[in-house]
């Protein structure tokens, strides 16, 4: 088979077809600030910053897709939250946007135009677009308006929420669909090719299956109606089998798996309808060397890689500041050697 | 497990909270206050505790189980004459992060299973917890990190625990633990949680090992 573009690469398998080789997603947002030699907040204060290093990255370490993303606490600092910067970790949330004794009524949602920090986003997904042409996809992202009140309101009044006020709920929920919907649409217009649709707690891990049915599931419905693209759903190295009859219903067109579970019944359950995206496990992959590297890429490419609709990727979705660089070389070099199609030899060596 | 506390843990993942009270009561009734509660909520908290990392519950679940024993104690054991109130102190905080989830369930689960629990909070710095937690000579320091690189600043927190026979013993939880089951050794602690209600069983232990000769 010819070579093709990391684009058509991921298209052919997002549509359950094999292409060339399976496709690599490595998310090296953070990476970037030590390929410029600048701190973590100088990196993201200039999205020429980000677009230079994501595309530098992108072509050492072979990965198939390129993310238009800086950190998910960007979404959190446009309702009004705090965003802590640290010297070797993803920008982090800080207290929750509501103090435990603010009502939810005081939220006000957030106007795209007067969110610096998710305009240095839109800015950095364009010109990313503007090198890359259709060559390579462009990944969005966007917290789902369902986990977002866990930066808003904190897990625990959350929680407490969803288990004990419907209408409260669904109230919160209006103005995080418009938000959300406002987001990654405007991701798309800026060149996004699709959009990560962030959601922890579609997962069973954190939610029961049943909640989610009632509540999260129905959020994504009408989050996706409004979307002017295609999304892959994260759910944060949660759990996913319970629920991927759910996921498939969304008309999300992939989702990312744990390391926690079997990749081969994953691949199983959602063949034809989910791709799979997963799951190496990116906490441990800072202790691997590239042996270990290349016997992971091995093995997740004989569970998962037969018939497509299979993308290599780190089980949370961001590969840690501490993973050394020989690893990730060592994962590029093992797509590339077992990973093109048929997968004749890293079925026989898993 | 008993059928008692199998019907308490049921009641529990239901959200049944007036049951949950009633077969509370029962117990406390029949047994002496203190082992009424550990014959109960102890082992119920824990299964449930199990079944989570088994993949069979969702931490909303474990998280609830944990806020309703702990409002029923506070309910039925009001006052600080109850054997709850004196039992050995624990310390608990979050490093760093500003996500206490995992935090509350540790102190919920601890202070139904009789432990009295001095929260320091969230979003500490390494320093000022050591510090906290040799200021108030807790034997046993729990801290919740939900991120990697704040899991690694816990190298800070142990040194500055010190050592010797007094030195508050370090239990850590969180995700990046759940992930990389060697790093809790990396970090020098002295044992990790895999989920909150593990800390009971934890901190008993520890006790335990430091009432030895």
């Amino acid at each position: 088979m010819c070579a093709m573009t990391s684009a058509q690469r991921v298209f052919t398998t997002l549509s359950h077809q094999e292409p060339d080789r399976v496709p690599l997603a490595l998310n090296l947002v953070l990476r970037g600030a030590r390929e410029l030699g600048l701190s973590i907040r100088d990196y993201f204060s200039d999205p020429a910053n980000v677009v230079e290093a994501q595309l530098r990255l992108q072509q050492r370490f072979r990965s198939d897709v390129l993310f238009g993303f800086f950190h998910a606490a960007l979404e959190y600092e446009a309702w009004g939250g705090e965003v802590v910067f640290t010297e070797d970790g993803p920008p982090n949330s800080g207290a929750p946007v509501l103090g435990s004794h603010q009502p939810l009524s005081s939220l006000r949602l957030p106007e795209l135009a007067a969110s610096k920090g998710l305009l240095k986003v839109l800015q950095a997904i364009e010109a990313m677009k503007a090198r890359v042409g259709d060559e390579v996809p462009i990944l969005g992202v966007a917290v789902s308006p369902y986990s977002l009140p866990v930066l808003q309101l904190g897990f625990d009044r959350y929680i407490e929420l969803l288990l004990g006020d419907r209408a409260e709920f669904w109230t919160l929920m209006e103005q995080n669909i418009a938000f959300c919907q406002s987001w990654a649409n405007a991701q798309l217009a800026a060149g996004a090719s699709a959009i990560v649709y962030f959601d922890p707690l579609a997962s069973p891990t954190l939610v029961p299956r049943s909640l989610y049915q009632d509540t999260g599931f129905q959020v994504a419905q009408r989050t996706f109606a409004g979307l002017k693209g295609p999304t892959v759903t994260l759910l944060a190295s949660g759990r996913s089998l319970g629920v991927l009859d759910d996921l498939a219903a969304t008309g999300t067109l992939g989702v990312g798996v744990s390391c926690d579970e079997d990749l081969a019944q994953i691949k199983a359950a959602c063949r034809g309808r989910l791709c799979v995206i997963g799951n190496l496990n990116g906490l441990a992959m800072v202790d691997w060397s590239p042996a270990e590297a290349e016997r992971q890429v091995k093995a997740a490419l004989a569970q998962a890689g037969p018939g497509g609709g299979f993308i290599l990727c780190d089980t949370h979705g961001e590969i840690p500041w501490w993973v050394p660089d020989d690893t990730l070389m060592a994962l590029g070099e093992a797509v590339q050697t077992w990973g093109r199609y048929p997968l004749v030899g890293a079925e026989a060596h898993a | 497990m008993e059928a008692r506390t199998l019907r308490f843990e049921a009641a529990l993942l239901s959200m049944d909270r007036v049951l949950c009270r009633s077969l509370l009561q029962e117990a406390m009734g029949e047994e002496r206050q203190l082992e009424g509660i550990e014959h109960l909520l102890g082992p119920a908290l824990a299964h449930i505790g199990d079944r989570w990392e088994a993949g069979e519950l969702a931490l909303t679940q474990v998280y609830m189980g944990g806020r309703i024993c702990e409002d029923l104690l506070a309910d039925l054991c009001p006052t600080s004459s109850t054997p709850v109130a004196g039992g050995p102190r624990i310390g608990v905080g979050v490093l760093l992060d500003q996500h206490q989830l995992g935090k509350r369930i540790v102190a919920s689960s601890l202070r139904s299973c009789g432990f009295q629990v001095l929260d320091y909070g969230q979003g500490l710095e390494p320093l000022e917890l050591a510090r906290l937690a040799r200021k108030d000579q807790v034997p046993i320091l729990m801290v919740s990190v939900l991120m990697l690189n704040s899991a690694l600043r816990l190298r800070e927190l142990r040194e500055a625990l010190g050592e010797g026979p007094e030195r508050p013993r370090l239990v850590v939880g969180g995700a990046p633990f759940r992930f990389n089951p060697r790093l809790w050794q990396e970090v020098g602690a002295d044992a990790v949680g895999q989920t909150g209600v593990d800390a009971v069983a934890i901190a008993q232990r520890l006790l335990e090992e430091s009432c030895a000769p």
